[in-house]
């Protein structure tokens, strides 16, 4: 019993922080499932997202949560600008100078924010910062839950914009055949640029709901790359249920290895993961597709 | 046989430069470049020769250091020996790598993905391990000497990268002129055709990336010796797979002289940044994220591209 | 027999691709395979070069059993294919392309260059050698394509359509070129749609429908036999194949 009362805590705590993965890996696989291309500048952009929670707390006074108003729709257009113009122009028709332009974006941002912000760690201080909620006799810090919450709803709004809209069918469209769709007068570098816009804009979402309870350093997109990478493949590139269990899973992963291996060793629990799975199942073990 | 006698050339002409330079600056910057084309060659042998891209270099160079680190340190192994430990091990660690993404057909983004995630495991591993010094690093006691493979001056460290950076060169024009360098091209220019007319595919690109996890570990060899110290960050940081791809990447992937034409300019680059900004951190990273970008865009065959186009151009515009 | 096709079949997902089909192949000869576009005749070439594994039957080849093995094992002990889609080297000039297939059984680098050009003044390339592969014509890529395969020193060489592609005058010039290939004692099979071609050129001649081998005999017989044509080539072909005839 008493085994238990440990795990749980930590199974909850990796559930809640496996839901923000879950949606930094939604918007990389909605890029990867319409565009067929790995955005390698993902957590540099998520960096960036942070930042501008952080300064519009720091210079404005306008807390995480009201962000949420501002945040998603910034960083859409950033998101579409680059591929619009930066990304979309570079492939060549080779998707390994997709992974080197984005390569290059994210050295650019990351190094442009360490030049301009140092690598200072900075925090956005709320009321609630430590407040806690009690679940099942585990005490969870009440900004993660709030993001849990989030992260569930966020998911949700992109699945009825993918199914219900003229827009998600437009992309979905373009995602299954992207000739065929030019040839019915689809503007398919549009449909790509809003979704990659769109991809960008969960980050945007997703800064807004981790900043309460994270830090933000020029350097803290590393930490999500590679994890969301994991969780792409690992819930089938271009699943959204697939990222959404995946995320789940892998918080809970990284966080009973941190438990039991200890935080540096609990990490390779996650590339083991990605790597077995990329070299077993690259198509992933859900489904695939949006 | 043209190529071999340029390279000649360009080798001895840097073999005798330094009998003429009296400053440490300039045999530094000499040194800095040496050491970029060498990461750089050895990328560009699996990934401008055989088409394979790989993001974590690092994976390979790491070794090569670590190895040649920990055998001094904690075995009291002579780094002549650790020398050619590091260069086996970093081919091991290739081969291990190399096996597992081509036995399952990996390529393209999957394969880079593959690497960089071997190369962070290592990086986690050398944090978590004690033999390596774990998160504090390693240190390399002072004790110069040829027989020890550390030197009072630097113009030992410049004949050791020399001579590191001659072999990788040497291998690499080899590959112009053997089967089996036919056959890496082959592959990557298209492997069914390349298949159908009895290349192996695994055990090509096999030799391929054994071939680069070598002379990347011989520059992580040359990297602890030179600097004497190494922590995690330093020798599997995803900044060595970025140097040795964005080298290649600005000369001209898949030519011979591309790495050191890389090398070169991104010295130059670097150099005139921080006569600009000073020693600001990040702006000069940020300007080679932005040339990479730049090269992938406009420039896909690197600085050795624009040369051949500019010739094209002055032929096409010479009087019919 | 130099190749011996038993049986073998097939499927992708839920079509039937290729489905019990066999052939016999002697020594020496030229033959053909022949069907409507989609019978399976690229496919059974992927299956008797490995580059598919047969669900079932059985690819012997100069007496041993090859069936599902790799492709590069089998262009190893002697039967090599060509493509359909031609897949030059793309940015490598012709002299390394053709040395490409020179190296299969010369490992030294002067021996395949030396191999390459006297290939490529077999099928009219010798005036090419340097230039970049992918800027050559069609008709070139398909000569390309025959040198490539044609410097392995092949005991077999599968041939697919060739001839797809090319005009009247160009067909012309290649069939000799094929017809040299044999002289010098190579087998070959060939797919092809140019039936002036396969009439001038092959003895006999394997019909394949829908994934099966549904007749066999020598192309003139089977021209003659109207029922095959009509049904397996296509309403009209019967009176195209007699006027086309008289040219072999």
């Amino acid at each position: 019993m008493s085994e238990f009362s440990i795990l749980l805590p930590s199974v909850l705590n990796g559930i809640t922080t496996g839901a923000l993965y879950a949606l930094v890996a939604l918007g990389l696989t909605l890029i990867y499932g319409v565009l067929h291309i790995i955005n390698f500048a993902h957590g540099s952009l998520l960096m960036l997202a942070l930042y501008g929670v952080y300064f519009l707390a720091a210079g404005f006074d306008i807390g995480p949560y009201q962000a949420l108003v501002f945040m998603p729709a910034a960083m859409f257009a950033v998101g579409y600008v680059l591929q619009r113009f930066v990304i979309g122009k570079a492939s060549h028709d080779r998707d390994e100078n997709i992974l080197l332009v984005t390569l290059g974006l994210s050295i650019v941002i990351e190094n442009l924010a360490l030049y301009f912000f140092r690598s200072d760690t900075r925090v956005v201080d709320t009321p609630w910062s430590f407040e806690t909620v009690e679940l099942l006799g585990a005490f969870l810090p009440l900004p993660k839950v709030i993001a849990f919450f989030g992260a569930l709803a966020t998911a949700a709004a992109l699945w009825v914009l993918m199914t219900r809209t003229d827009l998600g069918k437009a992309i979905r469209a373009v995602a299954k055949e992207r000739k065929g769709a030019r040839l019915v007068g689809i503007d398919v570098d549009h449909v790509f640029a809003m979704s990659f816009g769109i991809g960008i804009a969960c980050l945007g979402i997703a800064a807004c709901l981790l900043m309460p309870s994270y830090y933000v350093t020029p350097q803290v997109g590393h930490g999500f790359v590679l994890i969301a990478f994991t969780i792409v493949v690992l819930g089938g590139m271009g699943s959204f249920v697939g990222a959404l269990i995946g995320g789940l899973f892998i918080g809970v992963v990284e966080s009973l290895g941190g438990l039991f291996l200890g935080e540096s060793l609990g990490q390779i629990g996650i590339f083991a993961i990605f790597i077995l799975i990329l070299l077993f199942r690259p198509t992933g073990l859900l489904g695939h597709k949006v | 046989m043209k190529t071999l006698a340029i390279l000649a050339v360009v080798f001895a002409a840097l073999g005798v430069l330094p009998l003429f330079v009296v400053s440490d600056v300039w045999l530094n910057s000499l040194i800095a470049v040496l050491y970029a084309a060498l990461l750089g060659q050895a990328w560009n042998i699996l990934g401008g020769y055989g088409g394979q891209f790989s993001f974590g270099h690092a994976a390979f160079f790491g070794t090569g250091a670590y190895t040649v680190a920990v055998l001094q340190v904690q075995y009291g192994i002579n780094p002549w020996i650790g020398l050619v430990a590091g260069a086996a091990a970093a081919g091991l660690v290739a081969a291990f790598v190399g096996a597992l993404s081509f036995r399952y057909g990996l390529r393209g983004s999957y394969f880079a993905l593959v690497t960089l995630a071997f190369a962070e495991v290592l990086r986690i591993l050398s944090n978590s391990v004690p033999f390596t010094g774990a998160g504090v690093g390693i240190l390399i006691p002072l004790d110069p000497g040829a027989e020890n493979l550390q030197f009072a001056h630097k113009s030992g460290y410049f004949w050791m990268i020399w001579a590191m950076a001659l072999a990788a060169f040497l291998a690499a024009w080899w590959l112009g002129h053997s089967r089996f360098g036919a056959r890496l091209m082959a592959l990557r220019d298209n492997e069914d055709a390349a298949r159908a007319l009895g290349v192996s595919a695994l055990r090509i690109k096999l030799g391929g990336i054994v071939m680069s996890g070598v002379f990347s570990g011989l520059a992580g060899v040359f990297y602890a010796q030179h600097y004497l110290y190494l922590d995690p960050g330093l020798a599997y940081g995803p900044a060595i797979s970025v140097e040795s791809l964005l080298v290649p990447i600005v000369g001209g992937m898949g030519t011979l002289f591309g790495p050191l034409l890389g090398a070169a300019a991104l010295h130059v680059l670097s150099e005139v940044t921080r006569d600009i900004f000073g020693d600001a951190p990040g702006i000069s990273l940020a300007i080679y994220g932005a040339l990479l970008i730049f090269i992938v865009m406009f420039l896909p065959h690197g600085l050795a591209g624009l040369g051949r186009i500019s010739a094209r151009r002055l032929i096409r515009a010479r009087p019919a | 027999m130099i190749l011996s096709v038993s049986g073998v079949s097939k499927s992708f997902g839920g079509l039937q691709a290729v489905r019990d089909a066999s052939l016999d192949v002697e020594q020496g000869r030229i033959v053909s395979l022949i069907g409507p576009n989609g019978a399976g005749k690229t496919t059974l070439f992927a299956l008797i070069t490995g580059f598919h594994k047969p669900d079932a039957g059985r690819v012997v080849f100069n007496g041993e059993d090859v069936t599902g093995q790799a492709p590069e094992r089998i262009a190893r002990l002697g039967m090599v294919r060509t493509f359909q889609i031609v897949q030059p080297f793309a940015g490598q000039t012709v002299r390394d392309n053709i040395a490409v297939g020179a190296h299969l059984h010369r490992p030294a680098r002067r021996d395949a260059l030396r191999k390459a050009e006297e290939v490529a003044r077999q099928v009219g390339l010798a005036d090419r050698l340097d230039q970049d592969a992918a800027s050559l014509t069609v008709a070139g890529r398909k000569r390309l394509e025959v040198a490539k395969a044609l410097a392995t020193d092949p005991k077999l060489i599968l041939l697919d359509e060739v001839m797809a592609g090319l005009n009247p005058s160009e067909v012309r010039d290649v069939i000799p070129i094929i017809q040299a290939i044999r002289e010098n004692g190579v087998t070959i099979v060939l797919i092809e749609h140019v039936m002036q071609a396969v009439m001038s050129l092959s003895e006999h001649t394997w019909v394949l429908n829908q994934g099966e081998t549904i007749a066999d005999g020598p192309p003139a017989e089977l021209a003659r036999d109207p029922v095959v044509i009509e049904a397996y080539l296509g309403h009209g072909m019967a009176t195209r194949l007699a006027e086309e005839a008289p040219v072999a």
